[in-house]
C-alpha cells in the first residue's frame, strides 16, 4: 500500500526568503497527522503548496500516487484534496446549505440549459443535492441551521461549515488549518470527537495545523513540527512532544 | 428537509410576487392607455422603461450577483442595438411578416453583444480586481466611435463598406444606405412595443432568477463571496465569470434590439457613458444584488425627470433629491429598522384581521 500524500525535498522562496526548506512528509492512507510548529514556520505555506495556491521552486507531492505538482487549484481539488483556512473563508451570504450544495459542485452536474429552464433534471439532481448536503450537515450538527446566511452562524459552527464544504467536494486527503483556533476548552473537545467520526466515517485521511497542545496530543497519531521552514523533528506524537528540539522551538532556551 | 422546503417556498414566493408586480403594473398601464387617460408623454415613455429595466436586470447579474463592475453596459446595448436594427432594414423585404423578423432581429442583437462580452471577458476576467470596469468603460467608448465612422450599403452586387463617406461605396442605382455613419439607421420600422417590452422583460427575469437558483448560479455567486475558497473546492473560476459577464451582455443586446426597434432613426451617440452609469445608478438603489429592486428603481428613475419637467429649472434638484432619498431608504441601517418595523406591523395587524 502506498502512501496517501508522499512530499520529497518540497521548497519555496518568496524573494530572499526561504519559507520552507527541503520538506519531506509522508502520511499514510487513513492517517491522523499533525503539522506544528511556532508562528511564521511555514505551515500555511505548506498547505498552500499541497493545493497549489504556491508553485513550489523545487521538489515533489504525489497524491495517492499520483504528482500533482503544477496542477491548479481546481484541478488539485478534483484529486481529492479539500481544505478548510486559517481565517474562515465561507460564502457568506449565502445560506448554509448552499456553502455545501457549492462543495458538490463537481459531483453533481447538470446543463446551462437546465439550469435556466429548470427542466426535470434540474430538480432531480437539485433534490439529490440537498439531501447529500443536509447529511453532512447533520454531521456538524448544523443541519438545524441549514437555512441560515452563513455570516450569520456563530464563530465555532462557522469553522464546523468550512469542513463540511470541505467533505462535500469527497476528498481522499482533508487539510484542516488551526480547526481549534478560536474555540473554548468544550468546543475543542466536541471538535476532536468531530475530527475523529470524520475519519472513521468518511475514510479521509487527515493532515492538520494546529497550536493547541492538547488537540494536537489527542488525536494526531504522527507529528511533523516544522522551525523557520524547515523539519525540525518527526514521528510518533509522544516522541515528537518529548524531543528537547521541539520544546526549545516552542518554549526558548 | 422541512427547512429546506421552506427556504425554496419562500425564495419562490418572492420571485413570483417579483412577476407579479411586472405583470400587475402591466395591466394597469394597459387599462389606463385603452381608457385614454394615458398622457402622451408617460406613452412614449411605455417601451424606454422596458428598455431600462431589461439593462439594470442585465447589470445587476454582473454587478450584483457575479460582484464584477461594468462601466460599459451601454456598449453592450449599442451592439444588439445596431446589430438587430441592421438585420431588420437588410431583411425587410425578405421576411415580411415583421414579429418573425422582429424576433429574430432580438435573437440577433442578443448573440451580438453575447460575443463581444465573451471576448471582452476572456482576457479581462483573468484578472484579479477592478479590470472589468475600466475594460468596459473604454469598450463603451470605443465601440460608439467605431460604428461611426461606418458606411455600409446594399445593391444588387452585395455590401459595400467604406469608412469616408456614403458617395465612396460606389453602389448601384439600386443601392440603399443601411448604415451612414453619425446618421446611424435611418427609417427603421417602429415594432417595439409595450407588449413585447414586457414579455422581454418577464423573460429577462426568468432567466437570471432561475440562473441565481442553480447550481450556476450558485458557483457564481460562490467566487463573489470568496474567490480564493470556491477555488478550493473546485470551481472554475474564469468559466463561471464568463457565463455570467457573457448572459448580462447577452441581455443587454436584447434591450438595445428593443430600444433601437422604437426608433426611426438610430444614432450611436445615444449610448455613451451616461446611459452606463444611469444603469449602474438603477442597480445601486434598488439594491446591489436585488433583481425587483432594480425594476423599480429603473420605472421611477426613468419616469421622474419626465414628470418633473413643469418645474424646468429645479427639475435636476429634485431629481437628486429623490437620488439620496432613495439611497437612504434603501441601505441606511436605521430606515431599514424603521422599514422592517412597518412592515411587520402591517402584516401582523392584517394576520390578526383574519384570525
Amino acid at each position: 500500500m502506498s502512501a496517501m500524500l508522499e512530499v520529497k525535498n518540497l521548497g519555496i522562496s518568496f524573494g530572499g526568503l526561504r519559507a520552507v526548506n527541503a520538506l519531506d512528509l509522508t502520511i499514510e492512507k487513513g492517517a491522523l497527522y499533525g503539522l506544528i510548529g511556532p508562528n511564521g514556520a511555514g505551515k500555511t505555506t505548506v498547505f498552500n503548496l499541497l493545493t497549489g495556491v504556491y508553485k513550489p521552486s523545487e521538489g515533489s507531492i504525489l497524491l495517492d500516487g499520483e504528482s500533482i505538482i503544477g496542477k491548479s487549484t481546481e484541478e488539485i481539488c478534483k484529486c481529492g484534496i479539500a481544505r478548510t483556512f486559517q481565517n474562515i473563508r465561507l460564502f457568506k451570504d449565502l445560506p448554509v446549505l448552499d456553502n455545501v450544495k457549492a462543495g458538490l459542485h463537481n459531483e453533481f452536474k447538470y446543463s446551462l440549459f437546465s439550469s435556466i429552464f429548470h427542466t426535470p433534471t434540474y430538480r432531480k439532481v437539485e433534490k439529490e443535492m440537498d439531501e447529500k448536503a443536509l447529511d453532512l450537515l447533520k454531521v456538524f450538527d448544523l443541519d438545524d441551521a441549514a437555512d441560515y446566511k452563513a455570516s450569520n452562524l456563530p464563530y465555532g459552527k462557522q469553522r464546523k461549515l468550512e469542513i463540511a464544504r470541505a467533505l462535500a467536494t469527497d476528498p481522499k486527503l482533508l487539510l484542516l488549518d488551526e480547526p481549534a483556533a478560536g474555540m473554548n476548552p468544550n468546543e475543542t473537545k466536541e471538535l476532536m470527537d468531530t475530527i475523529h467520526f470524520v475519519r472513521d466515517h468518511f475514510g479521509v485521511t487527515i493532515l492538520l495545523i494546529e497550536h493547541d497542545m492538547k488537540l494536537v496530543a489527542g488525536i494526531c497519531e504522527e507529528l511533523t513540527v516544522l522551525n523557520f521552514g524547515e523539519v525540525l523533528s518527526h514521528g510518533k506524537t509522544a516522541t515528537v512532544l518529548q524531543d528537547p528540539q521541539v520544546i526549545t522551538a516552542y518554549l526558548g532556551e | 428537509m422541512e427547512k429546506i422546503e421552506k427556504m425554496k417556498q419562500k425564495n419562490l414566493k418572492s420571485n413570483l410576487i417579483t412577476y407579479a408586480i411586472v405583470i400587475i403594473a402591466f395591466a394597469i398601464m394597459q387599462v389606463w392607455q385603452i381608457s385614454g387617460n394615458l398622457s402622451s408623454l408617460l406613452s412614449g415613455l411605455l417601451v424606454p422603461i422596458c428598455v431600462y429595466v431589461i439593462l439594470a436586470l442585465s447589470l445587476n447579474l454582473v454587478v450584483g450577483i457575479s460582484g464584477e463592475l461594468s462601466l460599459g453596459h451601454a456598449g453592450f446595448m449599442c451592439v444588439g442595438a445596431f446589430a438587430s436594427a441592421f438585420f431588420s432594414k437588410c431583411t425587410a423585404g425578405i421576411i415580411t411578416w415583421m414579429p418573425l423578423r422582429f424576433f429574430l432581429a432580438i435573437l440577433i442583437g442578443a448573440a451580438a453583444a453575447g460575443v463581444f462580452g465573451l471576448l471582452i471577458g476572456i482576457p479581462v476576467l483573468r484578472l484579479r480586481g477592478d479590470y472589468l470596469a475600466i475594460v468596459t468603460l473604454a469598450f463603451g467608448e470605443i465601440i460608439k466611435n467605431v460604428i461611426n465612422v461606418f458606411y455600409i450599403g446594399l445593391d444588387s452586387n452585395g455590401f459595400h463598406v467604406s469608412m469616408k463617406d456614403q458617395f465612396s461605396l460606389n453602389m448601384e442605382a439600386d443601392g440603399q444606405i443601411i448604415l451612414g455613419g453619425p446618421q446611424g439607421i435611418t427609417g427603421n420600422e417602429k415594432c417595439s412595443t409595450f407588449l413585447v417590452g414586457v414579455i422581454l422583460i418577464l423573460i429577462t427575469l426568468f432567466i437570471v432568477l432561475n440562473l441565481i437558483n442553480s447550481r450556476d448560479g450558485r458557483a457564481i455567486m460562490a467566487i463573489r463571496d470568496n474567490r480564493i475558497a470556491a477555488e478550493s473546492i473546485g470551481i472554475n473560476i474564469t468559466k463561471y465569470k464568463l457565463m455570467a459577464f457573457t448572459i448580462s451582455a447577452a441581455l443587454a443586446g436584447v434591450a438595445g434590439a428593443l430600444y433601437s426597434h422604437n426608433l426611426s432613426t438610430l444614432q450611436a451617440s445615444k449610448f455613451n457613458f451616461n446611459t452606463s452609469i444611469l444603469a449602474l445608478v438603477f442597480v445601486v438603489l434598488g439594491g446591489i444584488g436585488n433583481m425587483r429592486g432594480s425594476i423599480i428603481a429603473a420605472v421611477i428613475l426613468t419616469v421622474l425627470p419626465e414628470m418633473l419637467r413643469f418645474l424646468s429649472d429645479y427639475r435636476m434638484l429634485i431629481y437628486a433629491i429623490v437620488l439620496i432619498a432613495m439611497m437612504l431608504i434603501n441601505w441606511s441601517p436605521k430606515a431599514l429598522e424603521w422599514r422592517e418595523r412597518l412592515l411587520d406591523r402591517f402584516f401582523h395587524k392584517s394576520a390578526k384581521e383574519g384570525e
